[in-house]
């Protein structure tokens, strides 16, 4: 139950676009269409829900001092964790090419991007800060997976149909791109205070 | 030996040197023009003190980023090339955030994740990738600082446009103390400004709640982005 408020919260009230700004860079990039949101959404939220609790074991039995190592080494922390994702992207990125070759070219270099999506390794991160147990890192891991890809499908939609707009030229495109963020980010606060109760 | 013949045939800053330097500033600039490294930047500009010890930060890792993988760019092979920046860079931000961690632990504690991830901060990456691997190290790393100036400037923009109107003051956190700009101590604000802003001008002014919030930082570089645009008319979308 505490597993599933955190899944809501990490979706809705945290969201990691809206509230953390956390991978916007693809974000605003890869969000000019909603075929393309779509599938670099799912990625993210695999690469998310897996990078995270392998981060998790790391940290525990390999980094802290009641590890194997039996000393502390959490300086590593950082080059481990960035390791960890570059490999889990090469390995989504190679079974997006098996199974989908469309969607892989229209991916692109947004791809290999992903590992460098502030998103993944910012979740990592939080996790170590808020100390959180396995199972709750699982789902905060497929949670806040789940709000990026909700957040970048709401903006794919939003600028399909504000193409048709008119919008002041200076303003076209990217800047009007973060205007929106900024409502739908509002938007979300509304959403503070959701919890089950537990 | 490498370096000082570079700087014998090419001037030490030369027009094209000084050109590395400024155009990321205006016309290249990394955040509104780029679109790169937004992702660890706004949350750190509620103040203006975080925004700038987040920019030294950044400087220093784009700078050095650029110098280390341009020296060692023709013993990187290009399929490893990616893992071998993330190390460098990892290796540097690990070193910022330990000084960080031993100058001023407050800051440190504020910025908490935003330190590590300046990693993935894209601008890093993304010069790396489209500038150091092809050009010599001095110019790589006058590119790097750049580009790190030019996220800074824009980062120190919004943070003082939000610190002031959001809770009055300028510089507040700092270790050489804050100034208190516009408005009357705030009930809800009262634990940021324990002077109740006596020396301030416009005494009359609330504090809008609306610039501590992270959406702030959306509209303000929106609007950044447009006032930009309006005056240099090339960088305009046509799509």
């Amino acid at each position: 139950m505490e597993a599933l408020n955190l899944f809501l919260k990490a979706a809705f009230v945290e969201n990691m676009v809206l509230a953390y700004f956390l991978g916007m860079c693809s974000y605003l990039a890869v969000s000019k269409t909603i075929k393309t949101a779509f599938g670099l959404g799912l990625a993210v939220i695999f690469v998310l829900g897996i990078t995270m609790p392998i981060n998790w074991l790391i940290n525990e039995y390999l980094l802290s001092d009641t590890g194997i190592f039996g000393m502390d080494l959490t300086f590593l922390r950082f080059i481990l964790f960035i390791a960890v994702i570059a490999s889990m992207v090469q390995l989504v990125e190679m079974v997006i090419e098996k199974f989908s070759p469309s969607l892989y070219n229209s991916l692109g270099i947004f791809l290999p991007l992903i590992t460098v999506n502030c998103a993944i390794l910012g979740g990592s991160l939080f996790m170590v800060s808020r100390e959180y147990s396995f199972g709750n890192s699982v789902a905060f891991g497929m949670g806040s997976g789940f709000g990026w890809f909700l957040a970048i499908i709401a903006i794919a939609a939003i600028r399909e149909k504000i193409r048709y707009s008119n919008v002041p030229p200076a303003l076209r495109g990217l800047g009007m791109a973060f205007i929106i963020t900024g409502l739908m980010g509002m938007a979300f606060m509304s959403l503070m205070g959701i919890d089950l109760g537990v | 030996m490498a370096e000082t013949a570079v700087q014998e045939k090419e001037p030490l800053f030369g027009k094209k040197e000084r050109k590395l330097l400024t155009d990321p500033l205006d016309s290249n600039n990394p955040v509104t023009v780029q679109v790169l490294g937004i992702c660890s930047a706004l949350a750190v500009t509620t103040l203006t003190f975080k925004a700038l010890v987040m920019s030294v930060a950044v400087v220093f890792v784009c700078g050095f980023a650029a110098l280390i993988t341009s020296l060692l760019r023709n013993m990187i092979p290009s399929q490893v090339r990616m893992i071998v920046q993330l190390v460098i860079i990892a290796g540097l931000v690990t070193i910022v955030e330990l000084s960080l961690k031993a100058l001023n632990y407050p800051v440190y504690k504020d910025l908490s994740v935003f330190i590590g991830l300046i990693i993935t901060n894209c601008i890093v990456m993304g010069r790396l990738e489209a500038f150091s691997l092809a050009n010599k190290p001095w110019r790589s790393f006058l590119d790097g600082i750049g580009n790190g100036l030019g996220y800074g400037l824009i980062l120190i923009i919004i943070a003082v446009i939000r610190e002031i109107f959001g809770k009055g003051t300028l510089m507040a956190g700092s270790p050489f103390g804050q100034f208190n700009i516009i408005g009357a101590s705030n009930e809800t604000m009262s634990y940021m400004i324990n002077t109740a802003a006596e020396g301030s001008w416009f005494s009359w002014y609330t504090n809008n709640g609306l610039m501590v919030l992270p959406a702030s930082s959306m509209f303000i570089i929106g609007i950044i982005i447009w006032v930009q645009r309006s005056w240099n008319k090339e960088l305009v979308d046509i799509s």
